[in-house]
């Protein structure tokens, strides 16, 4: 701790503060001992990760470092969460100012080497889209030739917008914003002609607007986005726990458990997968250092994968996203659990 | 008497470091120095080893690497093809068009409030005043904010332009119209005006992959030619003057020797100007000037101009009253006195506070990144950061080049600073 506390003084930059922080210990003792997960969320993406009224986080993103939380300390409470833009997400992880991310982010090669970080899941699979006006008469990404584009930096849909526009012999002008409100603003403002971000993005803050009719998103979808929880390299064991806490969620959604019935089911099932899963059977937690209630206790969190999705972003919600790509495997999507064996 | 004999010669001993006052200074700074190698040393280690037990390596070779994103304002030619280095460059050229103008602007808004704040009219004095107050007292930040939200929310859309067939049947005048016999058009998203051309251009020449245009170096070569040929008529008409008494006249000969042969050198290059359109989304052709570029030049200029100010009201006080009175006595009027009498004397006063005024202009550009503008910060610093994850080489790196920008400027002033200072003779 006193190095720590040495270093941060003496540190040229933040980053040497944090390596070495990060370094004393396994990151599940240094939580364990803090009491407390600290997880690095969205500054503000309605249904992701955004704080409501009361100022506490809720969404998507956020139900998931809460399932995380439970698992490792309990309780779904004790999070601590850090608001990290497009650009200061992966400085925070690389750092150590958090202990996990999730925080809309793309699993790109270069991010999982280069960077030195595990992306452990897949939580979202989404893709890059765009929003116009509506009087602006467009119904197609490929009429958008001249426009002016705003763009989140520090994010892969920057370099995907270049090769779309490339690719299809295009020219754009981008406008380089910050973070998602920003992006918001100048794209109300008419700054832009059209705003480009993951097309889940892109529903969550036009659910936001006022005039939400008077926006469409356009069809084309241009890229692949896989956005999942993102850790550092080198903790595997920290690593397998948050993987597993999301799995949990998903084989919770595949056998009917919710946060409803867990204890009915805890009591009834007789199924094996069931039973090993919620620590009836077997040994499962001291594998990866927790005791063998780790995913009942994720699950009762805020439910499961479905529950959630359903919850933060779901038809029902003013975002209305539908399940597509991210309805369980038996469903024809490609959220699938490996087998809890 | 003789009593003064030598000191008793005394051995070096190591006691001495401490208690005998010719070496305390020294050992102290010794072992200081120490002191600060070691944390430095040890902080360097620090990050060698945190590198390492990270996997990361610490090298510079991104630099070459296709960059992948593009830039909106750029001042030499730039695709997403091109390697972060160029994005750094374009950056980094962003930043000093920022600054050269910033600093030009400032200085002559600086010296106009700074004199009128001394001046005799309570109401232009008190305006000034509070104009000073006012900008250097708030935020920098939120200057640019406010200015850029202005541009960005006031000015019409370029559609409010546009003018359909069915607007004409109905005699319909569109939302918005260009200005100055349809030449300029400001739009929420930047000022378009015409760009002057040439379509016989002498081609460029590209030095470190920056092209240089041959038309306009010869141009410029040719008005620097014709002001010193003015410099030489008007010497000559001095000289006249103070041998005969008549000044001769002149007027129409500076006009001849500077318009005359640019003119001659546009009209044989087939000069034409390019107006801005409404084509698709947008105004094409001509010259555009993004508005983060715009709100960032008026933000910082009414900013450090009021710093300026301050410095030449400083600079003016510190000359003796004699000095105007002396010049009133000689029946100069009061502006010929401030600027052959006052500001010559002050500009020895003013110019050290002034350079650091530039510098903190200077660095003040890198506030772009919040206005969208891509200067040094928003490439090297943010987006190439970012994607290749570099993030102790391009800080370190970022340092180095705002370091070098920094005493380039400050080395500049300095030898003007020298020029004016009092000379011994």
């Amino acid at each position: 701790m006193k190095k720590s506390v040495f270093l941060g003084t003496l540190a040229a930059t933040t980053m040497l503060a944090g390596i070495a922080a990060a370094q004393d210990g396994s990151t599940l003792a240094a939580i364990k001992a803090r009491g407390e997960l600290i997880c690095g969320t969205n500054t503000g993406l309605t249904g992701f990760g955004a704080p409501d009224a009361n100022g506490n986080y809720q969404g998507f993103d956020v139900a998931l470092c809460k399932a995380v939380a439970a698992a490792v300390l309990g309780d779904a409470t004790k999070v601590k969460y850090v608001p990290t833009t497009g650009e200061t997400r992966f400085t925070a992880l690389a750092s150590g100012e958090v202990d996990l991310l999730v925080r809309n982010s793309t699993w790109t090669y270069s991010r999982d080497t280069s960077l030195a970080f595990d992306f452990v899941a897949v939580n979202y699979y989404d893709g890059q889209g765009f929003m116009v006006k509506k009087d602006l008469g467009v119904s197609s990404a490929k009429e958008l030739d001249g426009a002016t584009v705003c763009i989140q930096t520090g994010t892969t849909t920057e370099l995907n917008l270049a090769d779309y526009f490339k690719a299809n012999n295009m020219t754009y002008t981008p406008v380089t914003v910050a973070d998602d409100s920003e992006g918001q603003r100048q794209y109300l403002a008419g700054a832009c002609d059209a705003y480009t971000t993951d097309a889940s993005g892109l529903a969550a803050s036009r659910a936001t607007m006022a005039d939400a009719e008077n926006h469409i998103i356009l069809p084309e979808i241009i890229s692949k986005e896989p956005l999942g929880p993102v850790v550092r390299h080198g903790d595997n064991n920290w690593g397998d726990i948050v993987r597993w806490s999301f799995y949990s969620l998903l084989v919770a959604e595949e056998k009917g458990i919710t946060a409803a019935n867990i204890g009915e089911v805890a009591t009834t099932s007789t199924d094996p997968e069931v039973k090993r899963l919620l620590g009836l059977e077997g040994d499962m937690g001291p594998m990866m250092g927790l005791d063998n209630e780790w995913a009942k206790r994720a699950i009762a969190a805020s439910g499961n994968y479905g529950e959630i999705f359903e919850a933060n972003i779901g038809s029902a919600t003013p975002i209305g996203l539908a399940r597509g790509l991210n309805a369980l495997w038996t469903q024809g999507g490609l959220q699938y659990a490996p087998p809890v064996r | 008497m003789a009593l003064a004999t030598d000191a008793p010669k005394e051995s070096f001993r190591l006691g001495m470091l401490i208690y005998d006052t010719r070496f305390r200074s020294i050992t102290i700074q010794v072992i200081v120095l120490a002191l600060f190698l070691a944390a430095l040393s040890w902080l360097v280690n620090n990050t060698v080893q945190n590198l390492e037990a990270k996997g990361r390596s610490f090298d510079f070779g991104f630099l070459w690497q296709r960059a992948g994103y593009d830039i909106g304002q750029q001042l030499i030619p730039y695709t997403n093809d091109s390697s972060h280095g160029r994005a750094m460059f374009v950056g980094l050229i962003n930043t000093i068009v920022l600054a050269f103008f910033g600093c030009i602007f400032a200085t002559v808004l600086g010296v106009m409030v700074g004199v009128l704040r001394l001046s005799k009219n309570w109401l232009v004095g008190r305006l000034m005043t509070v104009y000073v107050e006012v900008f250097r007292n708030i935020p920098l930040l939120l200057w640019i904010l406010l200015s850029y939200v202005i541009l960005s929310e006031t000015m019409p859309a370029p559609k409010d332009f546009r003018v359909t067939d069915e607007m004409t049947a109905a005699g319909e005048l569109p939302a918005a119209s260009m200005m100055l016999f349809d030449s300029v058009a400001i739009t929420n998203r930047g000022l378009d005006m015409p760009a002057p051309l040439l379509t016989r251009s002498l081609g460029s020449v590209e030095v470190f992959g920056v092209p240089f245009n041959l038309s306009a170096i010869v141009f410029l070569l040719i008005v620097a030619a014709g002001l010193y040929a003015n410099h030489v008529i008007r010497s000559r008409a001095q000289k006249i003057q103070e041998d005969t008494g008549i000044r001769p006249v002149t007027w129409w000969k500076s006009i001849a020797v500077i318009a005359g042969p640019a003119l001659v050198f546009l009209l044989a290059s087939g000069f034409y100007l390019e107006f801005p359109q409404l084509k698709g989304f947008n105004f094409t052709g001509g010259i555009q000037v993004a508005h983060s570029f715009t709100a960032l030049l008026i933000a910082l200029v009414l900013y450090t101009a009021a710093f300026i100010a301050e410095v030449v009201r400083a600079g003016i006080l510190a000359i003796s009253k004699g000095q105007s009175e002396a010049a009133f006595a000689l029946g100069l009027r009061p502006n010929r006195t401030m600027s052959l009498i006052i500001l010559p004397q002050a500009l020895r006063v003013i110019i050290p506070p002034l350079i650091s005024q530039y510098l903190n202009l200077t660095k003040n550009t890198s506030l772009g990144i919040a206005v969208s503008y891509l200067d040094l910060r928003g490439t090297l610093g943010g987006i190439t950061l970012n994607q290749t994850g570099k993030e102790l080489e391009c800080m370190l790196l970022m340092m180095l080049i705002y370091l070098t920008i920094s005493l380039i400027i400050s080395s500049l002033m300095n030898v003007y600073n020298n020029s004016v200072q009092l000379k011994a003779r």
